[in-house]
Formats: structure tokens, sequence, C-alpha cells
């Protein structure tokens, strides 16, 4: 053998572990460390000392050293970084913290020391003119570290590599070690299995049913191509034939056609079958009594079967989990003890019920974690899912069924029990998991940043937070209805014509400079925003948006408020377009029982008749008495002015002095504004009228934004209004179709006569149009475009800018208005609308969905001109 | 924007030598945010008038004039009432404009000056919202025939009410200045906005426009304080310089006082029962939830058996003065490691509301939507589980007792439901059925034979021994 081959050591490592190196003063750990390691990933006590001292050898700073050392490996491990600890570590006081780092961390601590001649690193100290302490030092520490090499795998070390001299530490090969459970590479399909406890021919059924070609005789299971089966634990006990089902287990996945974990019952076995002293109870004892009529090698099979069970596996890319209790997020893609032994249990606190049964933490419940995690365990009636966990335990040997989870389609197929081949101690019920989606603070609250499809990253400020809790809280309606927040909505560039401050030339411009041809300009109705839900009745309310409050759905404000004070005109409203859309057929046409839509409601003065009176009527009022009031006396004191210069020949003397005030001008701004005053009540007045019944109302739909299984963000807009037309209008007034016009933005005769259809609903005053790309999602290169453009109307545009914003040189003034902050927050508030759709028809946890319309709220509060 | 005065009598054009305004000359003067004109739209021996006319730039009020850093510009800033009605920007305007004349001197024209005449002002659009009783309350006592004209907001929509603008007439026999200073202290009075920064300054400038004539007005109070902006502090100046602090009581309606002083001591004997109820308990940790200004954390804080308080509330703005008015900042270190004050939602599931002996919910749950409670139900008995929980909430049948209230309507604004007796206690022992609790009863305040105290408390007591089987419990495997 040549020197290098007789010296390389190869050093496997669990690709998440502390590694602790362990060596003298001089022993060149760093040097090691820097070879065979990311510098990230060495946490050297002599840089933490420097840190916080200034002085890497600052014996007085060792304290803050480790406790910042220690603090930034939590961090790493946090997020499951491997984590190399630069320290002499010869006194076992050193490598119990790095032990317990471990353990809470749910991590392997391995082991590996620099075993060097005294002498070798006495010389090496010597060179480095800033150790300046004694041979004795390294003298001690030499000594302590011979007392500790024979204890470390007893400290707690799993692995522990010891390099005697420096040609040893020279040739050092390190491999990363994927641990047991991951199985990330793999992607499935899978067929998830729940709790069999030995009833062996619904296995069978079940098997068969999901397509797997079955050898009873051989107890061998082929899978459908691709698949794989997943066996979540308690293979075993209270069933009529255990040992078939262990067979038929064992052979799958032996033959590398099904995973299995281990369940609290196998372990139980497992004890038993190692000679331990169990108490046959909970069935074990008919599992016993049929491993006995077996041969002693059937037997150490099962043994050797088991104990290779792993607490759990992390497949699909870390998006899926198996285990049979379930699993916390910070424990997956862990190992340890305390992993082991909550996917084996569950979470329990050691008390029990007045069946004499551990109680079980709801640990389902706090679940926030990516990957879904399929578990079975506890039994129920039915298979139970909340917040991204799904319990597949549906008490097959009870009476119940045996049930499998097919992923990534999501489905359940379930075989019932033949019988009930053993008796609950407590009666199978409802955890009421499933409704239990109660949100928690930290959901919400705080600075978040949120992730969507169409935007990544979208920054929620902790201010704006403070102000969507209060308003979430106070006013908003129950979080299971809400499931979208309408987005804010940019409006068009600045006009460059004198008179206009919108005109449609910019909308179509904005689209037509970014590639988009073919755009849609809807009418924009001048009511209030409001967003409709309605469910077929009151089941598929409570099944799909797990509300109680027995409505059949809600019509709410674009900040989540109930749009009606009054319930009953909420409900009859609703009424109303249940019967629209039953006559039409649409809950038949989109398979769907629930619908939710974007719509205007009119008129404006009934959402806002507060805000009318006391703000617009009232300008109104005030400057059009006002004025009227001038106008006459100016007029009289002009008559006087030029009755005296008439009779007494006083020549006029405009110009003297800058304090001369021209009448006749005053008198003509006085009558322009007079008439600006009228222009803008005739403006306002346009959307108010008397509200006495139902009828009196008119809802425009815009958008069907989603029904099951679909959010509509993929059919192009002229889908969605002739959608709208034939489904919800022409059969009951209530419900108005909104008229719209396709535009070609190349095309100046189209876009001419965009621009012209835009003047003739503005100069009769109509709030203006809506220009929106042809689909409802458009993007140039990776950049999302704005979903709407609006385009206001002159006259509309005196309730925003005031009712004189077109005299004088105001409206140049007012053409300094920047819009960019205004479409970043359109294109967030779009992106977490729609995302917030999306989650909610994937059927996604509560939060999942509440945190993109908290998100919304949030920034709804950012400071943007109103106006805009 | 519209002020006339006119005088009657004889030899009536000779005002214009008060005012020097020239009245064939009409003149414009230069303002902060506009301009203000000068000329007469009548003039004759028996009857002159002058008016002044504020042209007000709107575009400049709502975006600040240009250069001028302005944040906050809000919606309403534009479409605004301000260039159109008689606000503090017509008194400032006075002041420019007739500042001469509001001295009352007068080289040439002394005794004229000095000399009691015919007055008339008339204001356009002035805002007096629910206020036109006081015009002839604050101007009769000096000696004005008060004449007024009200609008409705639209005349297209009856249903939305009267305009909140009169357009006043005063009439009187004044010297000139008199009317000068009545108008200019009086106009903002009625406004209450002043466009511009309130401070002590404005004490010196209502004194030295009303020295002669505010001392021994019956409406003193109303006027100083309206003037002042409702500015408390700044009002009790005002009054002691005018040496009239001592007198006693504002003006305001006797039943309305009354009834604010009810509840005032209403709620100065709920808070007192809360804190009997929190040192009955023996407790030595509080959770005030819905904490507002922090009145009952003002009063936890002076219990030295105390060792942990915290205050709750979802709004934020009331933190920051709860803050201010426990003096958080001049608190010691261990003041301030007693107290937290967070943010918190009673809806949300919060780990920091865990902990405590004791959580009180004083008058808060009817500021929840009714289908919200079993939210809250759930965090706080569930998950944050203390040991008592102390909620007070209105009695709806006491609500007969009060005059002002109508039989449907609710105390606050805010409240989504006020429940009567029956109502409470039930909801009470429904949640400690469910979550293990007993509950205790009180009444706060006097209570009336037949309905009952004007607040009802509920004390809610964990049960030690099922404690332990109050969670969720789940089937062996």
């Amino acid at each position: 053998m040549s020197r290098t081959e007789k010296t390389t050591m190869k050093i496997e490592l669990p690709e998440l572990s502390v590694v602790a190196l362990i060596g003298v003063s001089g022993s060149g750990k760093s040097t090691f460390a820097r070879r065979y390691f990311k510098p990230t990933e060495i946490l050297s006590s002599d840089f933490f000392r420097g840190l916080v001292s200034d002085d890497e050898n600052n014996q007085q700073a060792s304290k803050s050293a480790f406790e910042s050392l220690f603090y930034v490996a939590n961090k790493r491990l946090d997020i499951g970084k491997l984590t190399v600890i630069d320290a002499t570590n010869v006194q076992k006081e050193a490598r119990d913290d790095i032990i317990r780092l471990a353990r809470a961390q749910n991590c392997l601590a391995v082991a590996i020391v620099l075993n060097m001649p005294e002498k070798l690193c006495a010389e090496r100290n010597e060179k480095r003119p800033d150790r300046d302490f004694g041979d004795y030092v390294i003298r001690r520490q030499n000594s302590q570290l011979r007392r500790s090499l024979r204890h470390l795998e007893r400290e707690g070390f799993r692995y522990v590599y010891i390099l005697n001299g420096p040609e040893e530490a020279d040739a050092v090969e390190i491999i990363r070690k994927p641990l047991w459970n991951n199985k990330k590479e793999e992607s499935g399909p899978f067929d998830i299995i729940g709790d069999i406890h030995g009833c062996f021919d619904e296995l069978c059924a079940l098997l068969e049913q999901l397509g797997y070609v079955l050898n009873q005789q051989d107890f061998s299971a082929i899978p459908p191509a691709g698949r794989k089966a997943v066996f979540l634990g308690d293979l075993c006990d209270r069933g009529p034939e255990n040992v078939k089902v262990l067979r038929l287990a064992m052979n799958m996945v032996k033959a590398g056609y099904a995973y299995a974990v281990i369940g609290n019952h196998d372990f139980k076995l497992i004890k038993y079958l190692k000679g331990g002293k169990v108490t046959a109870t909970h069935g074990l004892d008919l599992t016993i009594a049929e491993l006995k009529k077996e041969t002693a090698s059937f037997c150490a099979e099962v043994k050797t079967f088991l104990s290779a069970l792993i607490s759990h596996y992390v497949f699909d890319q870390g998006k899926l989990v198996a285990a049979h209790a379930g699993i916390k997020e910070k424990f997956q893609g862990r190992s340890s003890g305390a992993v082991r032994e909550f996917c084996m249990f569950g979470e329990t606190n050691g008390e029990t019920d007045e069946y004499g049964l551990p109680v079980r933490q709801p640990w389902a419940n706090d679940y926030r974690g990516a990957a879904l995690v399929v578990y079975g365990h506890t039994p129920n009636p039915e298979v139970e899912s909340v917040n991204n966990t799904v319990c597949v335990d549906t008490g097959c040997v009870f009476g119940g069924k045996l049930t499998a989870y097919r992923y990534p389609e999501r489905e359940v197929v379930a075989v019932n029990a033949a019988q009930e081949y053993y008796r609950a101690i407590k009666p199978l019920k409802p955890q009421g998991f499933a409704e239990d989606d109660l949100l928690r603070i930290d959901d919400v609250l705080h600075q978040r940043y949120l992730s969507t499809r169409l935007r990544a990253n979208i920054k929620i400020l902790e201010e704006n937070a403070f102000a969507a809790l209060e308003v979430m809280s106070r006013f908003a309606i129950d979080p299971h209805w809400l499931i979208y927040l309408p987005p804010t909505m940019s409006p068009c560039e600045t006009s460059h014509l004198e008179d206009y401050l919108e005109y449609p030339v910019e909308a179509f411009e904005y689209y037509k400079t970014r590639g988009i041809p073919k755009v849609v300009c809807e009418q924009k109705h001048m009511g209030s925003r409001a967003v409709m839900v309605l469910c077929k009745d009151i089941d598929s309310a409570r099944r799909r948006f797990k509300t109680g409050d027995e409505k059949t759905g809600v019509i709410y404000t674009r900040t989540g408020r109930s749009f009606f004070d009054d319930d009953t005109i909420e409900a009859a409203i609703l009424e109303r377009l249940n019967r629209v859309l039953t006559h039409s057929g649409f809950w038949e046409d989109y398979a769907t029982d629930w619908l939710c839509l974007d719509v205007e409601l009119m008129p404006w003065s009934a959402k806002a008749k507060f805000l009318l009176s006391d703000q617009y009527a009232a300008v109104g009022r005030a400057g059009r008495n006002a004025l009227q009031c001038a106008r006459s006396e100016v007029a009289k004191a002009l008559q006087f002015v030029s009755a005296l210069e008439k009779s007494e020949n006083i020549p006029p003397k405009p110009g003297q002095s800058s304090q001369n005030a021209d009448l006749e001008s005053l008198l003509a701004t006085c009558t322009a504004r007079n008439e600006a005053l009228d222009l803008y009540t005739t403006a306002y007045r346009r959307y108010c009228w008397e509200v006495n019944t139902l009828d009196d109302y008119r809802i425009a739909p815009f958008h069907i934004l989603a029904t099951e299984g679909k959010v509509w963000n993929r059919e192009n807009h002229v889908t969605h209004m002739e959608a709208i037309k034939k489904y919800l209008t022409n059969v009951d007034a209530l419900f108005m179709a909104t008229p719209y016009k396709a535009v070609d933005t190349l095309d100046e005769n189209s876009v001419a006569e965009g621009a012209a259809w835009w003047e003739a609903l503005t100069v009769s005053g109509d709030e203006g149009m809506v220009v929106k790309p042809h689909d409802f999602i458009v993007t140039k290169g990776r950049e999302l475009l704005q979903p709407a453009i609006k385009c206001r109307g002159r006259e509309y545009l005196r309730i925003i800018y005031g009712p004189e914003y077109t005299l004088n040189n105001h409206l140049t003034r007012l053409k300094k208005r920047g819009l960019a902050r205004k479409r970043i927050l359109a294109l967030n508030e779009f992106a977490l609308g729609m995302e917030s759709l999306e989650r909610f028809v994937r059927k996604e946890p509560l939060y999942r969905i509440h945190e993109c319309v908290f998100g919304v709220l949030a920034l709804e509060s950012e400071p943007v001109d109103p106006r805009l | 924007m519209l002020l006339t005065i006119t005088h009657h009598g004889k030899n009536a054009a000779d005002i214009g030598y008060l005012f020097r305004k020239n009245p064939t000359r009409p003149q414009v003067f230069a303002l902060n945010y506009g301009k203000a004109f000068v000329f007469y739209p009548e003039v004759s021996d028996e009857k002159t008038t002058i008016a002044l006319l504020l042209e007000i730039d709107p575009v400049d009020l709502a975006k600040g004039k240009e250069g001028a850093k302005r944040k906050d510009v809000g919606l309403f800033d534009y479409v605004n009432d301000r260039p159109y009605v008689s606000s503090s920007f017509m008194s400032v305007a006075l002041a420019k404009v007739f500042g001469t004349a509001m001295t009352g001197r007068s080289d040439e024209f002394q005794a004229l000056a000095d000399t009691r005449l015919d007055l008339s002002a008339t204001l356009t659009m002035l805002p007096c919202k629910s206020d036109t009783e006081m015009l002839n309350r604050v101007f009769e006592p000096l000696g004005y025939q008060v004449e007024f004209e009200t609008f409705p907001a639209d005349e297209n929509f009856p249903d939305w009410g009267e305009s909140r603008y009169v357009n006043l007439t005063i009439n009187g026999h004044f010297k000139l200045s008199d009317l000068l200073h009545h108008l200019y202290v009086l106009i903002p009075v009625f406004d209450r906005k002043k466009h511009y920064w309130i401070d002590r300054e404005e004490v010196e400038k209502l004194l030295r426009h009303s020295e002669e004539w505010l001392k021994d007005h019956p409406e003193k109070f109303f006027i100083t304080h309206r003037y002042l902006f409702k500015n408390r502090a700044l009002a009790n100046h005002a009054l002691e310089r005018l040496s009239v602090a001592d007198e006693e009581a504002p003006t305001e309606d006797l039943s309305e006082v009354e009834e604010k002083e009810e509840r005032l001591n209403l709620n100065r004997q709920r808070l007192g029962s809360v804190l009997a109820r929190i040192r009955a308990c023996g407790a030595t940790s509080v959770i005030d939830l819905g904490c507002g200004e922090g009145h009952l954390l003002a009063l936890l804080m002076k219990e030295t058996s105390l060792q942990k308080i915290a205050g709750v509330d979802v709004v934020y703005m009331l933190l920051e003065r709860a803050k201010e008015k426990l003096h958080y900042e001049r608190f010691s270190e261990r003041q301030k490691q007693k107290l937290a004050l967070f943010q918190g939602s009673l809806t949300y599931k919060d780990s920091r509301f865990s902990g405590y002996d004791i959580a009180t919910v004083v008058e808060v749950i009817e500021h929840l939507d009714l289908p919200r409670l079993s939210a809250f139900e759930r965090v706080l008995f569930e998950f944050a589980r203390p040991k008592h929980v102390i909620l007070t909430t209105p009695n709806r049948e006491y609500n007969a007792r009060y005059e002002n209230l109508g039989t449907e309507q609710l105390r606050h604004g805010d409240h989504r439901f006020e429940w009567t007796r029956a109502e409470f206690r039930k909801w009470a022992q429904m949640v400690s059925a469910k979550f293990h609790y007993a509950t205790q009863f009180s009444d706060i305040g006097e209570a009336d034979e037949k309905l009952g105290s004007p607040t009802q408390m509920v004390c809610f007591s964990l049960n030690e021994n099922t404690e332990k089987s109050g969670g969720k419990t789940g089937e062996s495997a």
C-alpha cells in the first residue's frame, strides 16, 4: 500500500449535524476546518472572541464569545445548516454544551479529534506571537484530551473520528450523507395507507382498488407503474391477521414497492421480540399469539424489519412528510429521540383522560409548515385535514374503514371494514381538528414577506400590519368568508391634452408599449366596490367555508366590512342572485356550489350617504351659495363704479396701483367658479338616487373571481363579460351587464374608437372606463403588468380634485403627480388577491388564505395619494 | 368667503373713511392662500355697504403652496368647503385689511370712530353645525339682533337634511371697531376649524380682541373653549386671565352634563369593582384585554401585590395614549419590567396572553361582532386560560333610564350589541360550562329595582379539578 492510501481516512457526516473539532491549542483545528468545510460553516471561538472584544485571545471574553457562537449555531441549525464548532473542546463541560445543542436541534453530534503530538502543538504556538501563554497550558489541555478520548461516544457523539498525527489529518475525505429520512428525490406518486392493525382482507381490497396486482399466496403486491405504497405504521395488534399483514408489508418494502414508518405498536412489538418486558395489552396479545405459531427465523426477520423502521420520511423535495402520529415542522428531516418519540406517539403532556388514555395535544392546529403531513395514529370516522395535515387513520380495526391517501392527487380511497374486530375503548368521533382553524397572531403581525405565484416577497411593514389588525379585528367579517380583497387600481398616465387630466390614449399606450396589443375597455360604474360570495345552500357554505353563521353568503366592502348594516338586505340580495344562477344553470355548467364575484354596487349614495351629505353636498352647497352672493355683490359694485365713472367722468385707473382691483374680471371669475360648482353638483348627483326597495339597487358584476376548483384568472376579460351577461343578467334587473369594447392598441382607428367611446360615456357624466389587457394576467418577460388601468372622465374628476379643478392654472399644477408607488401597490395587491383565491381553491388552510387577505388590507394603509 | 358690512343712517358713506377704503376704488390684497377684494356694492347717503370677498386657492390649500412640504394630504382637502365659507381665513383677512378700523383710531375722523353707529354685518355660509341656537345666545347679549337663513344640503335630496351653513346677519348700534372685534373672535367660534396651529399666542389674540366684552358675556366659557379649539389648558389659561376661572361650570346643556357626570361616576365605580375583585382573587399578575387609554392599568400599577401587568388593545393609537397618560417614559426600569403594553386582537390566538392569574375584559366584548365571540372565547378561555376572567358589559335593560337614548339605541356608536341580564348570564354560563370555569355575577352602579344596574360583571374562575381533562382528548392507538 502506498503511503497516501494507508492514511486516507473517510469521515462520514450526516448532512445535518453539529461537528465538534477537538484538540489542544496549536493542533491545527482551524487549518483543518478551513480545508474541509465552507468558511461559513465554521464557528470558531477565536473568531467570536475577536468579534465581541477585538482580541481573539482575550480569555476574559470567552463567556460572551461562546454565548454568541451558540446563538449563531442555533440560527444555522434552525434552518438545517451543518455547523462546525472550532474550539479546543478538550473539557467535558464544553462538549456537553455541544451535545445539548445537538439534542435541542434534533440533529446528530459528530466529534473529530485532532490528536497531535504535544511538541508539535507547542512549536506551532511559538510561531504565533499572539499566543503567548506558556507550555503548561498545552500540557494541561493535552492531559484533559487524553482523559476524554474514550468517553466521547458515551457523552453523546454519534460518530467519533480520531486523527492521530498531522499525516492523518492531512489525508482525510469528508463524505456527507443524507439522513435516512431524506427521500426528497422520491416524488411518488404515493398511496399512503393508514393504521392497518392486522386487517389483512381490507388491506388487500384497498390495494386492489388502488390498482396493485396482488398475490395472496406469496404475499406480494405489485403497484401500478411508478407508484409506491407508504405504510404509516401500526401494522399489527388488535386485528385478525397480523402476521399476514406483516408478511405482505415486509415483502413490499423489501421489493422496493413500499416505505414504512414506525408506529407505537410496532415499537412495542420490537421490545417484545427483543425479549423486553411488555404488558401485552391493546391487542399486542393477539399478535404475540400469532407469532408464537411462526418459526423463529420468521420472528427474527420481523425483528430485523421492524428495528430498521425509521420515524418519518421526507418525500418530493420536502413537500410531503409521512409519519405515524404526525410531525411538527421543526422535527421534519431531523433525527433524535425526541423526533422519534413524537412521530410514534404524537404530542402528549403526560396527562390522561377519563378513559385512562393519554391526552393528545392538537399539534396540527398550530402546524404552519409548507410540507403536507400525512399521518395516522388517531382514529376518526373520516379523514381529517387541517393546516396542511391529513390524518388517514379511519379506525378500520374498530369497524371503520381502511384509508389510502393518494399523492399528489390528494384523493382519498377507502374500503369499509368487514366487521368490528376490536372494541374501541372510547367511541370514534371527530376530533374537530378540521374546524379548528383559529388564527394566530403570528400569522399576521410583525413585518412579513409574502410570496405569491405572481410576485415574490411582498413586504408587509409592521406599522401597516398594526393598522390592518385593528381594521380586521374591529370591522371585518368572519375570516372564513373573507377569501379575497380587491386590489387598488392605478389611473393612466397624466394626459398631455390641455383640458384633460386623464385621457384614454395613455391607457392604451401603457399596454401597447409593453407588447400587449389587445385590450378590453369596460365602463366604470360609480358606486361602491363590493365582493360577493355565495354558496348554493347552507350546507355547501358550512362544508366549503367552514362557517357557522347560517348564512349562504356575504357581501363585503373593499376593506372586508359587511356591505350592509342590515343582514336582511344582504340575505335578500344573495337570495336573488342565487335564483338568477339557478335559473341560468350556472351551478351545473361550472360544476360548482359556490362563487365569488367582483362587483360595483350602486347607487353610491346607498353606502356613502354620510360622506355625500356631510362632504360632497356640503361643499356644493357652500360653494354655490357663496359664489351666487359674491356674484351679486360684485355686480352691484361694478354697476356703482361704472355709473360713477360715467356721470363724473373719472377716468378708469387700473394699473396705477397694485392694489387696484378689476371688478369686471372678478365678476367673470365668480361666474366661472359658480358654473364649476354647478357642474360639480351635477356630477355627484348623477351617482345618487333614493333607495326604497331592493329594486332600487343596481349591481354590476365585472369579474367572476372563482368557483369550485377554479380561479378565473386564466379566462380572458371578454369571457368574463360574456359569462356574466349570459348567467347573471337579463333575468333580474338588479344585476346589470357592463358595456365593454375591445380595442387593438396597434390599430390607430381602433384606438380612436376607444377614445371616442370614452368621450361619449364621460361627456354625459359617467365615471369613465377601465382598460384591461385581454388576458386576466399579463407579463412582459418576468415583470407582472398592471391588470387594469382606469381612465376617469373630466366631469367625474371634479369630485376627486375639487369642483374648480378645471379653472385657472389648477390643472397645470394637478398634472404634477407620480404614479410609481400607486402602480407597485396595485401589482402587489393584485398578486395577493389572486394568491388568496388560488389558495382557497386549492383548499389550503385558513391561515394561508388569511395572510394574503390581511396583506392587502395592510398594504392599503400605505400612504399613497388617495386621489389616484 | 364673503362679508358685507352696512352702515345705515345719515352720511352713511363716511364709513369709508374709517375703513380707509375709497368707495370708488375697488382694491385687492394678497393673502397667504389667495386674495382679498374690497369693494362697495352700495354707496348712498342713507346706506353704504362695504364687501370683503376672499378668493382662496383650493389647489394651494390641498397641495400646499408650490415648494411647501406637507404630508398626509387627504382626499377631503380637494373637495373642501374652506374656499367658500366664513372661517378663520376671514378673521385673518379682517385684521389685515381693516386693521386700522379695528383699532378704533382715525386721524381725521376720531369722532366718527368713537360713535356708535347703526351697523349690520352679513356673513355668507358660516359653518355652524347644529349650533344655530347658539347664534342667538352669543350675539344677542352683545346687543345684536340676529337673523339667519338655513339651507338644505342638497335640494334634490331632502332626506340628506339641512346643511351646516347659515347666512347670518347681525344688526346693532356699535362702534365700528367693536363690530370688527366681535366678528374677528366669533367667526372661528362657530366654524371650529382653524387653518393654523393653535398656541399660547392665540390666547393673547383672544384677549386683545375681547377684553372689552368677553368678561361679562354669559357664554364666555363657550366662546373661549371654542375659540381655542377646545384646548382645555389654553382655555383655562385664557379664562384665568379674564379672572373668571373660579366661577363655576361651563355652559353645556345641564342634562347632558349630568348624564356625563353619571357616566364618569359609573366608570369610576366599574374600575373600583374590578379592582376589588382582583384583590379578592389574590392574584400576582393581571392582563387587561382592551385596556384603552389605560385607566385600569393606572390603578393596577399602584397595587403592590401585582408583579406582572399587561395592557393589550387592538387600537395602536390607544396604546400610545395609554403610555402618555401613564407617563411610561418616566417609569423606572422596574416599573417598565412590570408593565407590558402591546397590540393584540381578541380574535387571534396569542401566546402573549398566557401566564397571567387574571384577565380583565372591561367593557370590551360589546365592541365585537356577535359572530366573532366564539373566536374570542377560545382565545381567552381555551388558550390563554387564566385562573380568573373578570368581564363587564352594559346592561341593556338599564338604557331605559338614559333620557337621551332611544329605545333601539345602544350606548355607544361602536357597540355591536348590548345584552340584557338574562342574555349575559346565558352566555357566561355557556362559556363556563364549555371551558370549565365557575361564574360569579355582580352588579356595578346604582341598581334600578326593575332594570338592574347599568353595568353587569361576571368573574369566571377556573375549576381546578376539571382543568386536566379540559383539553382535547384522543383515542389510544
